[in-house]
């Protein structure tokens, strides 16, 4: 191994890399939240559509994306060595759990939150991100560009589907509730001044943003419910 | 004894508007016995009776003892040495917390006044791969010398002791080290973490050197080394949850967790060593 992947290879260095991909996902997600807003736009899914397109074809969004699948693979496959060394660090568990109330009960669960997230994200690409690449969709009638907003319109007329969402949404927010500040921690940041501002910033984001993307799937199936009466 | 105690207060005819009351305890303690590092050890319950507020939880554990010895059983093994705070060696998980429910204490300034009549107690060694159970609830926690040695010292010259303030370091810097160097070593902050992590001991021990003009020489190779060492050990990963602060009796900060990873991010870009 060479020093730098060795540097990357240690407990810190495995937590630094799952802190700077956390944080590119952190940025990742609003950019997510605001394409997905587009499809509330009222005007049949024309505006999202029209991003999509951009972000298919724009070659610095192209690059971003190949980071960006950098970004989950490097922090799926260390969160999960993280997790497996974690476990194997207490062979025998104890007895009675420990309940000293300090700790927030979503710093606890960030592995299995982790684990939902991949599956939620697994489910995620099967459904929405193959039609970007692999399996194309039928264009816009009057345009050349894909409709996949109707593909997400048609999916979020399933309330189970809508819940599943929306559960998924949730997961994240606990998971960046703790996750979000952690990630400064981890990089050596913590000061009088910033760390009170990085913590309310975490909690504002860890809500805002799921709460965000969960609305966009209610809102369609109400819309696609009103629709129907 | 406070019967009759009572009873003669009763035959002095004085009204007395309070009986003098047994504050003494009866216990059920469920511990952890092992006969050594191989046996699978399981807990055992055992019964105290009149245990005194008074009395220190290691106290306690003691009289627990004499009756053992006078049984002819084994008696439970603890590690315990200067019974004031500062050894940092009497380890056990009681109820579930590493040195019981007080804060900021270790287990010998832990006093049953902190329990109750009647209470079930539950008590078990540190639980950790790195730190294997030798019998009973005493631990190895020669891991935690092993990271020391690897890089916990500084370089001193040898020869007279030198003025003291010769070198000028700011009262909060030194206050921050002093802190810092306050560690014991206990091992609850392994104890009480999900993942037995020695971040918060490597963190403080790291800190009080790295903080300090003393420190500076061997300021990269230590922090690479001490966490090489860590690793090496066994001891798991930090998720920031903050358990091991919680239940520190030196109370540590989680500061020098940021601080320690700040020194290892510092030591892998600028050290020279690239082996
Ligand atoms: C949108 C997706 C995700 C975002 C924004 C995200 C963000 C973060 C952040 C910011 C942290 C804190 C890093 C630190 O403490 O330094 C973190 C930790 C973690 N993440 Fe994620 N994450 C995501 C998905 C996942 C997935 C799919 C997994 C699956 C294995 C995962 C597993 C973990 C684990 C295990 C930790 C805790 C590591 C530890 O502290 O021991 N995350 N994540």
């Amino acid at each position: 191994m060479s020093w730098f992947t060795k540097a990357f290879s240690t407990t810190i260095g495995r937590k630094l890399v799952m802190s700077l991909t956390g944080i590119f996902l952190i940025l990742f997600l609003i950019e997510h939240l605001i394409g997905n807003l587009l499809l509330l736009n009222g005007d049949g899914g024309l505006a999202f559509n029209e991003f999509a397109h951009f972000m298919k074809y724009n070659r610095l969004i192209q690059i971003g994306e190949v980071v960006l699948f950098g970004g989950f693979l490097f922090h799926i496959i260390d969160g999960i060595i993280l997790i497996r060394k974690n476990r194997k660090s207490r062979p025998v568990q104890y007895a009675v759990s420990n309940k000293s109330e300090v700790t927030s009960w979503a710093s606890k669960l960030m592995g299995p939150f982790g684990i939902i997230i991949l599956v939620f994200l697994i489910v995620h690409m099967y459904d929405f991100f193959r039609f970007k690449y692999f399996s194309p969709v039928a264009d816009m009638p009057g345009t050349d560009i894909s409709d996949l907003a109707s593909l997400v319109y048609i999916k979020f007329q399933s309330v189970g589907y809508v819940a599943f969402y929306v559960i998924a949404m949730a997961v994240v927010g606990f998971h960046l509730y703790h996750g979000f500040q952690s990630a400064f921690q981890t990089l050596g940041v913590n000061h009088v001044k910033y760390s009170p501002i990085i913590k309310g910033l975490g909690v504002l984001y860890s809500i805002v943003v799921p709460l965000g993307m969960a609305l966009i799937p209610i809102i369609i199936y109400i819309n696609h419910i009103t629709q129907q009466i | 004894m406070l019967n009759l105690l009572n009873e003669a207060i009763n035959r002095t005819g004085i009204k007395a508007d309070k009986t003098i009351k047994n504050l003494n305890m009866n216990l059920t303690l469920k511990i952890w016995r092992q006969k050594n590092q191989n046996d699978k050890g399981g807990f055992e319950s055992y019964q105290v009776s009149d245990v005194s507020p008074d009395m220190s939880f290691l106290e306690m554990i003691d009289v627990l003892n004499e009756d053992l010895v006078k049984e002819d059983k084994d008696p439970v093994h603890f590690d315990h040495d200067c019974r004031e705070g500062i050894c940092g060696t009497c380890s056990m998980v009681i109820n579930g917390r590493p040195h019981g429910p007080k804060e900021g204490i270790t287990t010998c300034q832990l006093h049953m006044r902190s329990f109750s009549d009647g209470d079930h107690i539950t008590i078990e060694p540190w639980r950790a791969k790195a730190f294997p159970v030798i019998k009973d609830l005493v631990v190895d926690r020669t891991s935690f010398d092993r990271i020391q040695q690897a890089g916990g010292y500084v370089s001193v010259n040898t020869g007279g002791a030198p003025d003291a303030n010769e070198i000028p370091i700011p009262k909060r810097i030194a206050d921050e080290a002093f802190d810092a160097a306050t560690c014991i070593g206990c091992g609850a902050c392994v104890a009480a973490c999900k993942n037995a992590s020695a971040m918060l001991f490597v963190s403080a021990k790291v800190s009080q050197l790295a903080m300090l003009p003393q420190g500076q020489v061997e300021r990269k190779t230590r922090v690479e080394k001490m966490v090489a060492q860590m690793d090496e050990e066994g001891f798991g990963a930090c998720t920031n949850t903050g358990a091991c602060a919680a239940e520190c009796p030196k109370g540590i900060d989680l500061s020098n967790i940021a601080r320690l990873n700040r020194e290892y991010i510092g030591a892998k870009l600028k050290s020279e060593n690239v082996s």
